[in-house]
């Protein structure tokens, strides 16, 4: 039989003002299986702590009350205070009298009264707790990175120079991702490949990164600290072992097709590298497009290779790898604008995206740094911007500001003068946003130093007049309509999710939010951690970032997966599912409402028949202890540690005991 | 045959005669039976939505449960201003019972539900299939370069009247080429034409129709096709007066869609009321079409 | 068994009134529960008849404990969560969600005054909701009255 000790604290007057603490301590003595129950001014206190130690060798007691503020503050404080005391710390329950009672009633009496039932409950509990004893698990020192781009190369760097090794898998033949697209960076106008390229090499001769191009994860099954990840690594049909990128292949290789990486401005070949500065250097054959592939016609590639490194047989292999820490940096893709009839859907060819634009401004680009006019290719001297194309929109678009489209369009505003003074800049928009350090003074220089023309309002329409671009639109502070024939349209399309984002997302069991964005653990306090234990977000696959955020949260979730991995073993929370496989009937009805895939099916012997049937078992590391298991189980087979069916029943026949016998 | 309940509103009946009377030549010759709603009241038109809610909602409602006494599943309305309000308190009961219930309140009768809302268009692509009016062409059009304009109601909003694209519309080009026109792509299709400040603020009116008739002049047109009273009228009456602002000829004759689709089923510009236009048609129609 | 007595004449001394209904919530600790903790941070007033049993999330909350909870005389049961969508572990609400509605036709088919079984969904950042839920849920089940479904059928069969 436990001996329970009833702590009741006054918290100053916080709680003794409303509620009658003597007289709950009082009555407490008369619960079953109170041995000892007293009030004491702040029991946080050492003095406080003190005297429930005091009190344990005292009078033999074997279970705590405290009966004080909410457990969100002080449960950890007393679990901690109850072990010191030589007791299993999971033998301890709070009442919180404090937030749930002295703090919201007025009358002595009532509050009061509540109290004593919420400690009457929290003494109906603890007899019931059992003693829980925190479990490890062993941790694979390794960080999978999935994507390449800026994100994914900074975490990976991170992670190295914190001495743990890193997989970055990247979908694309090369890492480097958006960020390789761009000419140049606001505010500062660095030019984007020669802060990124080092970074790439960099991952490329790190002994501890290993790089998955061309490659997808394919499942992911496991826990924190054992993530277990298929990962395809698609045929490349080149021996990366072989290649040293020489390019004998690619220039000779006669199959011209529009160019991804170049936004379909430039060309590329059937066998390529995406640009110049790929990492790895190692091209790929695109398999729908290649002549041999298709009609067993030319080979050229395989005949000029240097080292035979091109093999036509090669197929998709699929690997498996453990991992300790996952971290997640997909990214985003541009929104489809072709949804918008008054930008005419997609169908003129000068109106384009800023992606298209950084492409054009790229002196190694398709046009070699000149812009143009995409259906002609003619110089385009005055250049109309549009901003939030699919942000800002809730009835087309995305109902969030995607946050970089202001500062990008002003840092092209920019360059477009500077490549040709004569142009002319318009920038349509709702609101400028330029919350950064430098932005603002960035944004007003472009207005006021390069004479880019901003207008505030929206675009009504554009459409075609004699070959020519006609943008109709307002501008809200003169109140005038405008009309401008421009050469070139410029949209600064929304950056949303990735279209397969949910189905990594369900992979890895995160949540993610109605626009598909990856949820964090909390926006403010967990800003990089998922609600899977291990997993860890950066970058624009959780909101749209610009590139100094993306490095802090590929900095910040390296950290937290490096923490995670700089221990031996990883405790787990021990207050989780467990089955009675005595009265597991093995429907599995649990497995099916298990949020995060802790629940298996395991064959054992039935200790009666002697014969082999189902049963369920829970992986400890897997599961959160939300419980929905307990409900869904109909023979009762499964509890939940901390919140057992015993206890709650306990409680709630506690609260009825005076109840039952009036009526 | 089809048979629809017809409500005509007020302009077909008063400055869009010919579009009454082409539309029902067209509708006899296409096999459509039009039956009048009997005591059709306004539609409402603008001014109740600019002065009662529940005012704009009510007249159309009960012009729809008129329509629906007749036994009838479908009710058609060529104007375009018509075919919005019917369209809009339709929606709008059905999806506010509040409203229905005031609504219902106010008209002492259950508010229609069931009855479809049409526009002449639709009856004739969506019922009698564009293949059909194809093979019943007597005469071709010749290549006659039309530029068709919807305005602003026929399509929108989108999500009430759902028919059609709200901004690059194409079911009168779609007729234009079956018949043998040529339909030409050109932006203004949705463009305002100034609509009711044809009277209070005629300036808007001769610059924003000017806009429109120049735009279908540079794109090559010979005449535009309408399928809306109001849109006629600014483009129609108010051309000599936009043609002396701007100091440019347009001489662009502004026709109902009806009134060429009667053409090429064979009718005569006399039947089909087309001396009632201000802009003459005879001289283009004759030219290209050899039509009396 | 001395313990019991005590109990009773000390309550006995405080005097609770017969008439006061009794409810017990059973509130997820993410949401809910954190929510009625700000109630408190914020001061917000509410009636007194409502005693919380936290849970580990609104899914844990088997209709059982609710059914138990009647049985055993308690006036009335409120259970809360996350909102959906928001929930901490990602769909358990969903589940609270179906189990309920179904639980709640149950209570229905039964008899038992639907004004005694309320749900709700509070959030960590709604102390103002919690006080108003707990406002209204009190309000409703006092029109319903003292629960005596349980005791009169004990009576009845007696």
């Amino acid at each position: 039989m436990a001996r329970i000790g009833v702590f009741v604290c006054h918290c100053g007057t916080n709680i003794s003002a409303t509620v009658d603490v003597k007289k709950v301590a009082e009555i407490a003595k008369g619960f079953p299986g109170v041995k000892f129950a007293t009030d004491y001014r702040y029991m946080c206190s050492e003095p406080g702590q003190d005297l429930i130690q005091k009190m344990v060798k005292e009078h033999n007691l074997t279970r705590i009350v405290v009966a004080a503020c909410s457990p969100s503050l002080h449960e950890k404080t007393f679990r901690t205070c109850t072990q010191n005391a030589g007791l299993n710390p999971y033998f301890f329950e709070m009442a919180n009298i404090r937030e749930q009672c002295s703090w919201v009633h007025d009358d002595r009496e009532e509050a009061t009264l509540k109290a004593i039932d919420i400690v009457k409950l929290a003494t109906a509990k603890v007899g019931k707790n059992n003693p829980l004893q925190t479990t490890f698990i062993p941790v694979e020192k390794k960080v999978l990175i999935i994507g390449g781009g800026i994100s994914g190369i900074q975490a990976a760097i991170d992670v190295a120079f914190n001495g743990f090794k890193a997989v970055i898998v990247e979908r694309e033949p090369s890492i480097g991702g958006r960020m390789a697209m761009f000419d140049k960076t606001f505010p500062t106008l660095d030019c984007a490949a020669c802060i990124l390229t080092p970074k790439m090499v960099e991952v490329n001769q790190s002994d501890l990164i290993k790089l998955y191009t061309y490659s997808e994860v394919e499942e992911v099954s496991g826990y924190v600290g054992n993530f277990k990840v298929k990962i395809r690594r698609k045929a490349r049909l080149v021996d990366e072992n072989k290649c040293n990128g020489c390019g004998t292949c690619w220039q000779r290789c006669p199959v011209r097709l529009p160019s991804e990486f170049d936004m379909n401005l430039g060309k590329r070949k059937a066998i390529y590298v995406p640009f110049p500065q790929a990492v790895p250097n190692v091209p790929v054959i695109d398999q729908k497009h290649c002549l041999y592939i298709n009609k067993k016609k030319c080979g050229i590639c395989k005949k000029v290779c240097p080292f035979e490194a091109i093999d036509y047989e090669q197929e998709d292999e699929v690997i498996e790898e453990q991992f300790g820490a996952i971290i997640v940096a997909t990214g985003f893709t541009m929104f489809d604008h072709s949804i918008y009839g008054e930008y005419g859907y997609g169908k003129y060819k000068n109106v384009t995206t800023g992606l298209h634009f950084e492409r054009m401004l790229n002196s190694s680009g398709p046009t070699g740094g000149k812009i143009v006019r995409p259906s002609d290719g003619k110089e385009a001297k005055k250049v109309v911007f549009i901003q939030c194309v699919g942000s800002r929109d809730e009835a087309r678009g995305m109902p969030y500001c995607s946050r970089l489209c202001c500062m990008y369009t002003a840092k092209q505003a920019l360059l477009l003068k500077e490549h040709n003074p004569e142009a002319e800049a318009y920038v349509f928009y709702i609101d400028i946003r330029a919350a950064g350090k430098n932005y603002e003074e960035f944004v007003e220089r472009v207005q006021d130093e390069y004479g880019a023309t901003y207008l505030r309002g929206r675009v009504s329409k554009i459409f075609q007049r004699n070959g020519r671009l006609m943008v109709r639109g307002c501008d809200t502070l003169s109140g005038t309509q405008i009309e401008i024939d421009a050469d070139l349209v410029v949209l600064a399309t929304a950056l949303i999710a990735r279209p397969d984002a949910i189905k990594l997302a369900q992979m890895l069991h995160i949540p993610y939010d109605q626009n598909r964005l990856f949820t964090e653990a909390h926006p403010k306090l967990a800003p990089v951690e998922t609600v899977t234990t291990g997993v860890f977000l950066t970058g624009a696959c959780q909101s749209p970032k610009d590139i100094p955020d993306t490095v802090a949260t590929a900095s910040a979730a390296s950290v937290k997966a490096c923490g995670l991995l700089s221990h031996e073993k990883l405790p787990i929370d021990p207050q989780i599912a467990r089955v009675d496989v005595e009265i597991c009937s093995g429907c599995l009805a649990c497995k099916e409402v298990c949020p995060f895939g802790a629940i298996e099916k395991e064959e054992i012997v039935d200790r009666v028949t002697q014969q082999k049937r189902w049963v369920a078992k829970v992986a400890p590391s897997l599961c959160n202890g939300c419980g929905a298991c307990n409900t869904a189980c109909r023979p009762g087979a499964i509890d939940l540690d901390g919140f057992t069916e015993e206890q709650i029943f306990g409680q709630i026949e506690s609260l009825t005991a005076d109840k039952g016998n009036e009526r | 045959m089809m048979k629809v309940a017809y409500y005509p509103g007020c302009s077909l009946h008063s400055t869009a005669r010919e579009y009454d009377i082409s539309f029902q030549l067209v509708c006899r010759k296409l096999g459509i039976e039009l039956q009048e709603i009997p005591h059709w009241v306004c539609c409402g038109s603008s001014p109740a939505h600019v002065t009662s809610h529940l005012l704009s909602i009510a007249l159309p409602c009960k012009n729809l449960i008129l329509a629906e006494e007749m036994g009838l599943d479908t009710v058609v309305a060529p104007c375009a201003a018509c075919f919005n309000r019917l369209k809009i308190a339709k929606q709008e009961v059905a999806e506010d019972s509040k409203l229905k219930k005031e609504v219902q309140e106010v008209l002492g009768k259950p508010s229609a539900g069931k009855i479809e809302v049409k526009h002449p268009l639709q009856v004739i692509i969506e019922d009698v299939g564009l293949k059909k009016v194809e093979e019943m062409t007597r005469r071709k059009l010749q290549g006659l370069r039309v530029a068709s304009y919807y305005g602003c109601l026929l399509v929108r909003p989108p999500s009430v009247i759902n028919f059609d694209d709200p901004e690059d519309p194409q079911s009168m080009d779609n007729l234009v080429s079956a018949l043998g026109g040529e339909a030409l792509p050109w932006a203004f299709k949705t463009e305002c034409c100034g609509a009711s400040f044809s009277l209070s603020e005629t300036d808007i009116v001769f610059e924003l129709s000017g806009e429109i008739l120049n735009e279908a002049l540079e794109a090559g047109a010979e005449c535009i096709l309408v399928a809306c009273p109001l849109c006629q009228s600014n483009l129609d009456l108010r051309q000599k007066g936009i043609e002396k602002r701007r100091g440019k000829k347009f001489n662009l004759p502004i026709l109902y869609f009806t009134e060429l689709l009667g053409l090429a089923l064979g009718m005569s510009m006399r039947q089909l009321g087309l001396s009632r236009h201000i802009v003459n048609p005879s001289k283009l129609l004759e030219r290209k079409l050899a039509v009396t | 068994m001395n313990d019991n007595r005590s109990v009773k004449e000390k309550n006995l001394e405080l005097k609770p009134s017969p008439e006061k209904v009794k409810i017990a919530a059973f509130l997820c600790k993410w949401c809910s529960y954190a929510g009625a903790d700000l109630a408190g941070g914020s001061r917000k007033k509410y009636p007194p008849n409502v005693i919380v049993i936290r849970t580990s999330c609104s899914a844990r909350t088997n209709p059982l404990f609710v059914w138990k909870s009647l049985e055993k005389g308690l006036d009335g049961v409120l259970v809360s969560g996350c909102h959906p969508g928001e929930c901490h572990y990602s769909e358990g609400n969903y589940h609270t969600r179906r189990n309920f509605a179904v639980f709640r036709k149950l209570l229905e088919y039964i008899g038992i005054e639907p004004e005694r079984f309320h749900m709700s969904w509070v959030s960590a950042a709604e102390g103002d909701k919690w006080a108003q839920v707990v406002k209204e849920v009190v309000k409703t089940v006092e029109s319903a009255g003292p629960n005596t479904y349980f005791s009169k059928k004990k009576e009845d069969n007696a």
